[in-house]
């Protein structure tokens, strides 16, 4: 057990390396340098030289790379360009909004996927069947920013229910009530994505585990139909799930930073836009480090937690 | 990766009755796939133990009649290959469809649908219906390009990493995983924002991310196909690689590339309307379902002028479903163990 585990964190590790090695490529595909952002065209050329040199900007690439690499295992990720904060702290401030976000989504589109998915694998091709998988298929094929725009247009503008935006309401208690208001409308949209994503798989899932012999076998031996599905099917069939929902974590950033959007939410997704709306390349820089970090242990979970589910991987 | 194997054996068992064990490795999981494969290459379907066996051994129809006869049940599946082929259709005749030209400006700026205009105009005022029309071109291209883009680049991954294994494989897997961690439209955002939104670039970008499931499919099958004997034969024939490798695994493996290439085409379309919605992917004045729901973020033309941000929704909601339709179609057709 202990051996799986440390076998994939070595594996993980020149992955971290890769992923830092990568984002700092792309940094470097940004045209000009990031002195050049700052560039009043009234400085002297030599002044602009000296800045350089003073930032390490001349010095070789590699040079360069083991510096940042430095200042992030010290926890620095750069200073905005915008308005000088830093970035750590930017991100710190924002992550926690955007985790409610992914979270309660994640959450809801489990609960509602996984009954889904098993009572229509149960009844295959029933009405309901037909009804879940068609929902799925909505689900995974709407554009979620259309879904948001219209679900703010018929719940906020036209009902008249629910707050269009923002995580809280102007001049108002910012209580639970309050913020879980604000919080319904986007989970839910991004709720439908994940649930639209997850309930083909646990059909399919629980449909391949319902023809293997050793339910037949348990039938045989006289076991209710109830137990022989709760006890034996399900619990085999809900262990690649555990999986496919590791695999969705990618999923929901990209949601985030869309509905964060829509709905002015105020997440690291936010931070993006708004980062790119005005080239803050070093707060850019420092999201998309963070998010491959956070996939990576997301997935290194999913192995290991997989693992404790399943023996049999384990011996591979 | 464990994760990716599992995910791609549900990926194939998926929307079926049947599949392989979800639990067991992708070796096993394209292995069964792909001797089933030879043997429905030979026209032979069903095991010997079905009483059906030795009368399908007389019919031999052909592979890929047999494929088609199985796709041509799905009726979803053909509507929406009905659906994509009209899209198309409408992209490249666009000029003659369209009433009037995309980027005309016409008096009556955001006027409601009327006989003139049956979508009406945008805020600057050009015809909605035209701009509609064209847009298809645009997710067209992006959809097409990226995906044969990247299947050829996660072909050759996947092909030569699962084919010459050992440090060559390590090494690939290991580049694919730090591909894979990034989170696609994130990166994405990033990377257009640093070189400048514009159609190939957005192509190229969301060519660069999405090979690694490619490669990993790829792998998994050559993993598989590679262990069987007419393979085996064929080397020892003394046939060089690249010919064993492109004529003989390569075929068998394609299938479910397939289905992941047309998922793959779905996901691309949705991406850039994304990414035009947020003002990073095709820029006006060219018009592209996204760029055109980008006006739907003012709470005026949200709620007084539906015209503008519903049909654009509704073009990229029905492409994408038509699309997912003939994904779900072709991996039931191309998947030689689905029950009848």
């Amino acid at each position: 057990m202990m051996n799986y585990i440390i076998r994939r964190l070595l594996i993980a590790i020149p992955v971290l390396f890769g992923i830092t090695l990568l984002n700092f490529t792309i940094i470097h595909l940004a045209p000009g340098s990031p002195v050049d952002m700052y560039l009043d065209p009234n400085i002297p050329p030599e002044a602009l030289e000296e800045r350089r040199e003073q930032l390490g900007l001349n010095d070789p690439i590699w040079q360069q790379y083991l510096k940042w690499i430095g200042q992030i295992l010290q926890g620095n990720l750069g200073y905005s360009a915008t308005n000088f904060e830093s970035v750590t702290a930017l991100i710190g401030e924002r992550i926690g909004p955007t985790l409610t976000l992914m979270g309660t989504a994640l959450l809801a589109g489990i609960l509602i996927a996984l009954p889904l998915g098993i009572i229509s694998a149960l009844r295959q091709n029933s009405v309901l069947d037909y009804i879940a998988t068609g929902g799925a298929f909505l689900g995974i094929s709407v554009p979620q920013f259309f879904l948001g725009l219209a679900a703010i247009y018929i719940f906020s503008l036209e009902l008249n229910l629910l707050p269009s935006g923002g995580m809280k309401s102007l001049g108002g208690d910012g209580g639970l009530a309050d913020r879980l208001k604000h919080l319904i409308l986007p989970a839910s949209v991004l709720a439908a994505s994940i649930a639209g994503q997850l309930v083909r798989y646990v059909r399919a899932s629980v449909l391949e585990i319902l023809g293997q012999d050793y339910l037949r076998t348990a039938r045989a031996k006289g076991l209710s139909e109830w137990i022989v599905t709760m006890k034996h099917a399900l619990r085999n069939a809900l262990i690649p799930i555990i999986t496919v929902i590791g695999l969705q974590i990618p999923i929901l950033f990209g949601g985030a930073v869309i509905l964060e959007e829509v709905f002015q939410w105020p997440g690291i997704g936010q931070l993006a836009i708004d980062s790119i709306m005005t080239r803050d390349y070093p707060t850019l820089m420092g999201l998309n480090l963070i998010s491959a970090i956070v996939v990576l242990m997301a997935n290194l979970l999913t192995d290991i937690a997989y693992s404790f589910a399943d023996p049999r991987i384990r011996f591979k | 990766m464990p994760t990716a194997d599992i995910m791609r054996s549900a990926e194939t068992a998926a929307g079926t009755a049947t599949g392989t064990a979800a639990g067991t490795a992708a070796g096993t999981a394209a292995g069964t796939a792909a001797g089933t494969a030879a043997d429905t290459a030979a026209g032979i379907g069903g095991t010997p133990a079905d009483p059906e066996y030795g009368r399908e051994m007389e019919e031999e129809r052909s592979y890929l009649s047999q494929i088609v006869r199985r796709f041509l049940r799905h009726r979803l599946a053909v509507a929406g290959l009905i659906y994509t082929v009209l899209l198309i259709l409408m992209a490249i005749f666009a000029p003659w469809i369209a009433p009037h030209d995309p980027y005309a400006i016409h008096p009556a700026f955001e006027a409601p649908p009327s006989g003139e205009h049956w979508l009406g105009t945008d805020q600057i005022g050009r015809d909605v219906l035209s701009r509609l029309i064209y847009a298809a071109r645009v997710s067209v291209i992006v959809g097409l390009g990226a995906v044969a883009i990247y299947v050829v680049f996660g072909t050759l991954v996947g092909a030569i990493s699962g084919y010459y294994g050992g440090w060559v494989d390590m090494v690939f897997m290991r580049i694919t995983d730090i591909f894979m961690s990034f989170p696609h439209i994130m990166v994405i955002l990033v990377i257009v924002s640093l070189l400048g939104p514009n159609l190939l670039t957005i192509t190229m970008v969301l060519a660069m991310f999405a090979w690694t499931s490619v490669a990993r499919i790829v792998r998994g099958s050559v993993l598989s196909i590679k262990q069987m004997d007419y393979i085996r034969a064929a080397t020892a024939l003394g046939f060089r690689t690249p010919r064993i490798l492109f004529l003989h695994i390569l075929p068998n493996a394609l299938a479910p590339v397939i289905v992941n290439a047309t998922f793959g085409i779905a996901a691309a379309i949705i991406i850039e309307a994304a990414l035009s919605f947020l003002g990073m992917g095709v820029q006006s004045p060219m018009a592209s379902w996204g760029n055109m729901l980008n006006a739907a973020q003012s709470l005026t033309t949200l709620t007084d002028q539906p015209w503008l941000w519903v049909p654009p929704g509704l073009m990229i909601l029905l492409t994408v479903l038509a699309i997912n339709f003939i994904g779900d179609g072709l991996r039931d057709a191309l998947d030689p163990k689905t029950l009848k």
